[in-house]
């Protein structure tokens, strides 16, 4: 681990993305416009537990950013590899997990970027923070963001051209979103549901996040650290794998 | 000892063989030059010196150390520049520099010091805090080749630096690089399709063609070998029975309707020469080139083949647009 290097590699991403302005914009407007017509549209007549529908969905949509951010991030290394950028940083003497975790870490700092934006979007819409919900919000976050990010740079390291990126959307994303509980609640769903959304980790980044935020959680507290743990852990494992095989 | 050896390398891409039992050593302080047309498996041999593709079987050493077996040491011992673009359009000159010298794990004031002279070199000092999306193709060209000397490699590799850039460009990268190559001493690896690249700036040139080292030598001495100059004339029906046999006529090649003859003395021998080949459309008298030398050693000619890049093409084309 090259500390100065994982570190010239985290520069990097943050730099580009605060120049890159329409990426920070669609950032923080995406997930607002979300809350405010899907949300507020179905919150006019939809009431969960007595919760308003725009606040229930207030977590999901945070961990909808995250998902499409971080395993976009992620896979945008398909990219990187096709032009030259990616072969100049792989021919300097940092090892390929110090670039894995370079990549990794700024996945997280954008993440963590967008959800503070959100939050800070929530109260306008009456969602209530104290300093230990918050805190423990920043954990799950950057903890999920670790794993997404690991997902898409496995995606990244496996494609052979941009060619497929279309399909992320199709067959990664939208099924890790539908399925993760983010737009209904847990309670009474169809077997086949309750068994794919018990089996989408996303589904206790989802429960995690709205037991903070709104006080309504599905899982237990013990069940859901140990899987969102477990996620980032294996996640990270594949993709490191992964990022050293890749063909550069 | 060459500082760059090869034992036998060759790359296999399924079926085809990119490179095929290359053997060259490159002294220190020597540029080294490999010309040959696109897809003759250039890039290839640069990425396998760098450790970013395997060999298939084979060998090669860097600065001593063995690229399988070695490649951390191999990293730190050389600079690169790559074909195509590789610094950050939204990221300074002197970000671009920075950061890359951090992934060196250089110490800090070495990074502050390496950066000011590299871009001194490069000439970039005015401009080291615009970002690079406002530089020219050259400048750029020129970022990354300073970006690529910080950290002070034993050995630069140059794959096909001129590339993309407008003649004018290019003959100042080619003075560029000369320059650099003088004041550092610097072992360099340069491949190229461009003739005149290889003739201005390689002490030694190996024609590459379709994977296989065809020769190496002096570029003096490769155009000595083609024993001569060359007179291209178009005809359709050249009477090449009575060229073969003059005595000054050292090598004829024929192409559709045109044909290319080696002749010793060119001066004294052109009126008689025209006089044999029969009905004449042109006549072009030109010195040898590596160009011909190319054509002598492979029979054809470098840019004969339709291998140009889709970038190459759109290069040319925006060309002869402007």
């Amino acid at each position: 681990m090259n500390l100065n290097g994982i570190s010239a590699i985290w520069q990097r991403e943050i730099l580009t993305f605060l120049r890159e302005k329409p990426r920070i914009i669609s950032a923080a407007i995406n997930p607002i416009f979300w809350l405010l017509t899907f949300g507020a549209g179905l919150g006019s007549t939809v009431n969960i537990a007595g919760i308003n529908y725009q606040q229930f969905i207030f977590a999901g949509i945070i961990v909808q950013t995250m998902l499409f951010s971080s395993i976009f991030y992620g896979s945008y290394l398909v990219w990187d590899r096709r032009i030259d950028l990616l072969k100049a940083v792989l021919v300097t003497p940092l090892s390929r997990h110090s670039i894995f975790f370079g990549k990794v870490l700024s996945g997280v700092t954008f993440a963590l970027i967008q959800t503070a934006i959100i939050l800070a979007f929530g109260f306008f819409i009456g969602i209530s923070y104290t300093f230990a919900s918050i805190g423990l919000v920043i954990i799950i976050v950057a903890l999920a963001a670790a794993a997404l990010t690991a997902i898409g740079l496995t995606i990244g390291s496996l494609m052979t051209s941009p060619e497929g990126f279309q399909l992320i959307t199709t067959f990664v994303i939208f099924p890790l979103f539908f399925l993760s509980g983010a737009l209904f609640p847990l309670e009474n769903l169809p077997a086949y549901l309750a068994a794919l959304t018990a089996a989408n980790p996303v589904t206790y980044i989802v429960d995690a996040l709205r037991g903070l935020l709104i006080g309504i959680q599905y899982f237990g507290s013990f069940e859901i650290i140990f899987i969102l743990v477990a996620f980032a852990l294996i996640a990270n494992l594949i993709g490191i794998q992964a990022f050293k095989r890749m063909r550069s | 000892m060459p500082i760059v050896e090869t034992f036998n390398l060759t790359k296999k891409f399924g079926k085809i063989t990119a490179v095929d039992s290359l053997n060259i050593g490159i002294d220190e302080g020597e540029v080294f030059g490999l010309l040959g047309p696109n897809g003759a498996g250039k890039t290839t041999i640069i990425k396998m010196l760098a450790t970013l593709l395997e060999p298939t079987s084979g060998n090669a050493k860097v600065n001593g150390f063995d690229v399988m077996k070695k490649p951390q040491k191999v990293r730190e011992s050389i600079g690169i520049v790559f074909q195509e673009p590789s610094s950050d359009e939204l990221l300074t000159g002197y970000e671009n520099m920075k950061l890359y010298a951090m992934m060196y794990g250089l110490p800090k004031d070495e990074i502050k010091r390496g950066i000011v002279e590299a871009l001194e070199l490069v000439e970039l000092t005015e401009r080291r805090d615009d970002l690079v999306r406002t530089y020219s193709g050259g400048m750029r060209r020129r970022l990354e080749i300073g970006r690529s000397l910080i950290h002070k490699p034993k050995v630069l590799f140059l794959d096909e630096p001129t590339l993309g850039l407008d003649p004018a460009g290019r003959e100042k990268m080619w003075d560029y690089i000369g320059r650099l190559v003088r004041e550092l001493r610097m072992t360099v690896l340069l491949t190229t399709h461009y003739m005149e690249e290889a003739d201005n700036l390689a002490d030694k040139v190996g024609i590459i063609d379709q994977g296989r080292i065809v020769i190496i030598d002096t570029p003096k001495a490769l155009k000595r070998t083609v024993g001569g100059d060359l007179v291209t004339i178009k005809t359709a029906n050249p009477n090449t029975g009575a060229l073969e046999k003059l005595a000054y006529v050292k090598n004829i090649t024929q192409n559709d309707d045109q044909i290319t003859i080696t002749v010793e003395n060119v001066s004294q021998n052109l009126q008689e020469l025209l006089k044999v080949v029969g009905k004449i459309e042109s006549v072009e008298v030109r010195n040898t080139t590596l160009n011909d030398v190319f054509l002598h050693f492979t029979g054809r000619r470098i840019h004969e083949e339709g291998g140009n890049t889709w970038f190459d093409k759109i290069v040319q084309e925006s060309i002869s647009k402007s």
